[in-house]
């Protein structure tokens, strides 16, 4: 499954990247070798092979429902590039 | 049944309709993290860095979320799956923080189940569940502050919700509004969701497609978002169902598409085509293992279940001798059967109900008060209809009564002792009121021998005028045909 | 001996016991020694103040009989840890000003357990390397370079160049493929990546969440032991920790390795391996033979696909765990008109060339139509490949293979830089490691003909980072290797 620059563009939207058209045919260069490089795992006979999820037998532990956190406004907005009035701020965004 | 055929000139169309409806759980915190779920707080102060999507942050998830999720599954008779895995959705909004949704995806936590609704013709319908599953609630972003910005608060980031997916079944307006009614009050028997359309706490989403009426095609369908009430759901439907057949009739197609649904218009406006911005590349989410419940935890949680409204209703039909619409009505939230059950305990429950939504109702309504701030308490409603039964006092001055205890609070019985209301059902008593009044309209008492046989009703009235109203009607009556001959 | 620099952390707790010597002494020691040493730009963050402060706070509890189990041992650590207060970086440009305001938990224990930290120590950027030329702040140089400047190897480089280069007592690091060993034996050191749940990733700044595991990075094999007893444990934040009983690493240091079963994998011995490390591995397998240890063959049939199941599972996790780095709630911004520019504005601007590469792998991977023909058929290879972990473990109680393909090689190596699967492949002995989540050791065995370090690597059963310790310590005793 060879990829082409459409295909480069769309995954760079999906991803939310940048590829300048100069850039586009060494990207997909790359990504092609990669792809074909992971390929050789068509050869493995995985039929009822379950997918490994998570690698210990371990299940989920869960919490209880109780209020342990919040209240640190300060601290959540201390790293933000822009806040205005208590609040991320970012471009409009319209839906 | 009464089907809904969407009829024009050109031919006969149904509508295909399923819903997905986002319910936040009820829970005291997050569903990945100890942060608070209250709402109306200052902006973003109910935040953990987890909710924040802070670099190394690891959800943990919420047990009571899960036991809420799984007893909503129950009450729509659905299977719980004991495996479950939460997945992640991957797109870039600014609402999500970490640009991922926590969710599930193949294996929900529950599965198959049945709503079954009311329809105004009689009918009743079942709806098909798809599956439930949990899942974080985005935040949210203010528009309005700013021209140039949008502001985001994340108090709401991380608040648990089950999204309960129905199966394509809706075949009319009408079943959608019926389906969301029975869904809320539900969840609102469980107290797993308040239920509150108008407040976002249940929210909609339709997916809506049309089809020659009679066929079995599926074809394309819109999502309509934001539909945030019972009415605007059943609005949206029906003008996007419309609104597909035109389409078509004029020989249009139709691509999959989302759409929006405008309050102000009642009609739904295009937002954008399924595209390739919304491959979600769901996966597992490796920062969680799967979820397994064992037997203990779901017997727990079925022990903890509550009769449901189909089960009470039945229940009061069955046993309280209600009819089918009265038990429908007070059935409808947990709190108005409940009063009700507590009033008519060792009463002839059909006048407790009649009370209930005659009367009572109509006072609620009056001060705009919520049940449990009601003046009048089910103990006080049930002697006042035990005032009534035992002709203590008749009808019309229970309903003078119950306006005194409605604006007072006070008990029925101190009400007619003090009032002096107390019904006159000595005969003799009686006969004399009677006697006066005979006395004093010879004329009429002449002109009723005569034939005039409607006077009667004069008679009773200034008897009962007589009486200050406490005379019992039903012995006037009887004794001055007595007399009258 | 020369210097306090040189001491082991078990020497040096020893010394501030006896009080031969303070901790502020031998923090000063190790802050001359970061002065000294700036050239190799292991450091991205030196913490002076900090270490100086938590160095009195130790003396006072020696002086009192209050010291804790690492009390006033200078630490160096990972750039991926987030430390409260102290800026973190993942050495990435998206990121470079974040100051945490929480502290991970693996850190908040060796802190707890009186350990100091001169500094944040470079990396490759996200983990994403096997060189640490992709740091944001520059490349590392391995201090066993000579007349070139060698890689220190990566991502661990910062942590394996400073603890090599007696820039800290020890260090901590992550391993997602290798991250830990490979560094490790790079530098001549000992590096220990635990049973994946052993330690807490949070904290910890994600790269593939389902890999990543952090370990300590030490002088030797003791040194990793005291390390890991601190940093293991479950932690109810981290919902993939495992709640087991850590044992006391140390107590099977020294224990005999009578009749224990060394597996030898075949798969690890692929045509035109290196005849240096290839003897290297024999003389490492004839040590243990020597100390009564049997020598067993197994295979893994499946080694070869654990490179390609990697580089599907890896990015495709990391492309999950980059998305919130958007300039919206931290980090570095790049503004837009609209929320997508300042998207991609942000991140084209803020991820270097091998992050984004992973980034778009990744997302590609994930993407409709090619999800079960790349993911899922990895997951189920990943599968593949524990279960021959499984059943080899039948037949051995540790396996032995060599940590790399190679010895550190040269800052911009050209056929690397060309083609990225060249960097890949000296992953090749360490990854199927982390896909099958066991717990796994480098420690240096001799020095090649170019006199730079070789490492082994000793691979154990989940869970039973023991006897990797156990059968490490005697390799350690009788390889002679003498540390830089």
């Amino acid at each position: 499954m060879a990829i082409d620059n459409d295909t480069v563009k769309k995954v760079a939207l999906l991803a939310q990247l940048k590829v300048d058209d100069d850039k586009l045919d060494e990207t997909r260069d790359a990504f092609n070798k990669i792809l074909n490089w992971v390929a050789q795992l068509d050869e493995v006979d995985t039929q009822g092979v379950e997918p490994l999820v998570s690698v210990h037998e371990q299940t989920l532990i869960c919490r209880e429902d109780v209020v342990t956190d919040g209240n640190k406004k300060d601290e959540i907005l201390a790293n933000a590039p822009l806040k205005e009035f208590g609040y991320f701020a970012v471009p409009k965004v319209v839906e | 049944m009464a089907e809904y055929v969407i009829e024009t000139p050109k031919g006969k169309w149904e509508m295909v309709c399923g819903l997905e409806i986002h319910c936040q759980i009820i829970s005291k915190s997050k569903i990945f993290s100890g942060a608070s779920t209250e709402f109306g707080d200052d902006a973003n102060v109910n935040v953990s860095f987890v909710d924040a999507g802070m670099p190394g942050m690891l959800p943990v998830l919420n047990k009571e979320c899960v036991r809420q999720a799984v007893k909503t599954g129950m009450g729509l008779n659905a299977k719980i799956n004991k495996y479950s895995v939460f997945s992640r959705k991957n797109y870039f909004y600014p609402d999500t923080p970490q640009n991922y949704q926590i969710t599930q995806f193949e294996y929900p936590l529950v599965g198959e189940g049945e709503v079954f609704i009311d329809l105004k013709d009689g009918s009743t319908r079942r709806i098909g569940i798809e599956r439930i599953h949990i899942e974080q609630d985005a935040a949210k972003s203010i528009h309005d502050l700013n021209p140039k910005k949008s502001y985001i608060d994340l108090n709401r980031a991380g608040v648990g919700l089950m999204e309960i997916v129905t199966k394509p079944d809706f075949r009319s307006p009408e079943e959608v509004g019926e389906f969301l009614k029975k869904l809320r009050s539900i969840v609102r028997y469980l107290g797993t969701c308040d239920g509150n359309m108008d407040e976002g706490s249940m929210r909609c989403d339709a997916s809506v497609s049309v089809r020659p009426a009679g066929s079995s095609e599926l074809r394309a369908r819109a999502e309509v978002k934001n539909v945030n009430s019972v009415k605007f759901a059943m609005q949206a439907v029906e003008f996007e169902a419309k609104r597909q057949v035109e389409l078509y009739e004029a020989g249009e197609t139709m691509q999959q598409q989302t759409r929006h649904f405008d309050q102000t218009t009642g009609g739904t406006k295009f937002l954008r085509l399924k595209e390739f911005s919304d491959d979600y590349r769901y996966f597992p989410e490796p920062d969680l293992p799967p979820l397994v419940l064992d037997d203990e935890f779901i017997e727990q949680v079925r022990s903890e279940m509550v009769e449901l409204p189909d089960a009470k209703k039945a229940r009061f039909v069955k046993d309280m001798g209600l009819t089918a619409y009265d038990a429908a009505v007070l059935c409808e939230n947990k709190e108005t059967a409940d009063f009700f059950e507590k009033a008519a305990k060792g009463r002839d429950a059909k006048k407790v109900a009649n009370w209930i939504m005659g009367d009572f109702f109509a006072m609620l309504n009056a001060k705009r008060l919520p049940l449990e701030k009601s003046p009048v308490t089910p103990e006080m409603l049930g002697q006042l209809v035990d005032l009534i039964t035992s002709n203590v006092i008749n009808g019309k001055t229970a309903k003078d009564v119950f306006a005194i205890m409605a604006e007072t609070g006070e008990n029925p019985e101190k009400i007619v002792e003090e009032k002096g209301w107390k019904q006159v059902t000595d005969t003799g008593a009686i006969e004399s009121l009677i006697d006066k009044i005979l006395a004093a309209n010879p004329d009429n008492v002449a002109a009723y021998k005569a034939g005039k046989v409607n006077l009667m009703g004069w008679f009773v009235g200034q008897v009962m005028k007589e009486s200050k109203g406490t005379a019992n009607p039903a012995m006037v009556n009887q004794i001055l045909k007595q007399k009258l001959g | 001996m020369n210097e306090l620099t040189d001491l082991t952390i078990a020497e040096a707790l020893a010394g501030l016991k006896n009080k031969k010597f303070s901790a502020t002494e031998l923090t000063k020691a190790y802050l001359n020694k970061m002065e000294e040493g700036r050239r190799f730009n292991a450091y991205v963050l030196e913490t002076p103040e900090i270490a100086l402060k938590a160095a009195e706070k130790a003396d006072k509890n020696y002086a009192s009989g209050t010291a804790r189990l690492l009390e006033g041992i200078p630490l160096g650590i990972k750039d991926l840890f987030c430390t409260k207060g102290i800026r973190t970086t993942a050495c990435s440009h998206i990121i470079d000003n974040f100051i945490p305001p929480y502290e991970s938990t693996v850190t908040q224990r060796l802190f707890d357990a009186g350990a100091s930290c001169l500094g944040k120590l470079s990396m490759d950027e996200f983990a994403m390397g096997g060189s640490n030329e992709n740091s944001c702040f520059g490349p590392v140089i391995n201090p066993w370079s000579k007349d070139k400047n060698l890689v220190p190897g990566g991502s661990s480089g910062g942590s394996a160049a400073a603890v090599c280069a007696g820039m800290c007592a020890g260090a901590t690091g992550t391993d997602t493929g290798g991250s830990i060993r490979q560094p490790a034996a790079f530098c001549g050191i000992t590096g220990m990546k635990p049973t994946y749940g052993r330690c807490s990733r949070y904290g910890i700044m994600a790269f593939a969440s389902s890999l990543d595991q952090a370990g300590p990075m030490g002088k030797d094999v003791r040194d990793c032991a005291l390390l890991l007893n601190v940093m293991a444990g479950y932690d109810e934040k981290d919902s993939t920790s495992v709640r087991k009983e850590v044992p006391d690493f140390t107590k099977v240091l020294g224990q005999n390795v009578q009749g224990l079963k060394i597996g030898i994998p075949a798969e690890y011995r692929p045509d035109g391996l290196s005849k240096e490390i290839s003897e290297a591995w024999d003389k490492a397998a004839a040590i243990l033979k020597a100390h009564g240890a049997e020598i067993v063959n197994i295979s893994l049939p499946h080694t070869k696909y654990a490179l390609p199941v990697y580089y599907i599972i890896a990015p495709a996790e990391a492309s999950s765990n980059l998305a919130r780095y958007d300039g919206v709630r931290y980090g570095n911004r790049v503004e837009g008109a609209s929320i997508s520019d300042l998207y991609v504005n942000t991140r084209s601007a803020g991820f270097g060339k091998e992050v984004k590469r992973r980034i778009m792998v990744g997302t590609y991977v994930l993407s409709a139509g090619y999800y079960d023909a790349y993911y899922v058929k990895a997951q189920k290879v990943r599968r593949l490949i524990q279960n021959d972990f499984k059943e080899a473990f039948k037949l051995c109680d540790v396996i032995l293979t060599p940590t790399s393909p190679v010895t550190a090689f040269q800052i911009g190596d050209k056929s690397m830089a060309e083609n990225p699967i060249n960097m890949y492949l000296n992953d090749i002995f360490t990854v199927s490691v982390n896909l099958a989540g066991l717990p796994a050791m480098s420690l240096p065995i001799g020095l090649s003909s170019d006199g730079l370090p070789l490492g082994m690597q000793l691979i154990g059963r989940a869970f039973d980072e023991e006897t990797v310790f156990k059968a490490g310590y005697v390799l350690e005793q009788d390889a002679g290797f003498k540390r830089k």
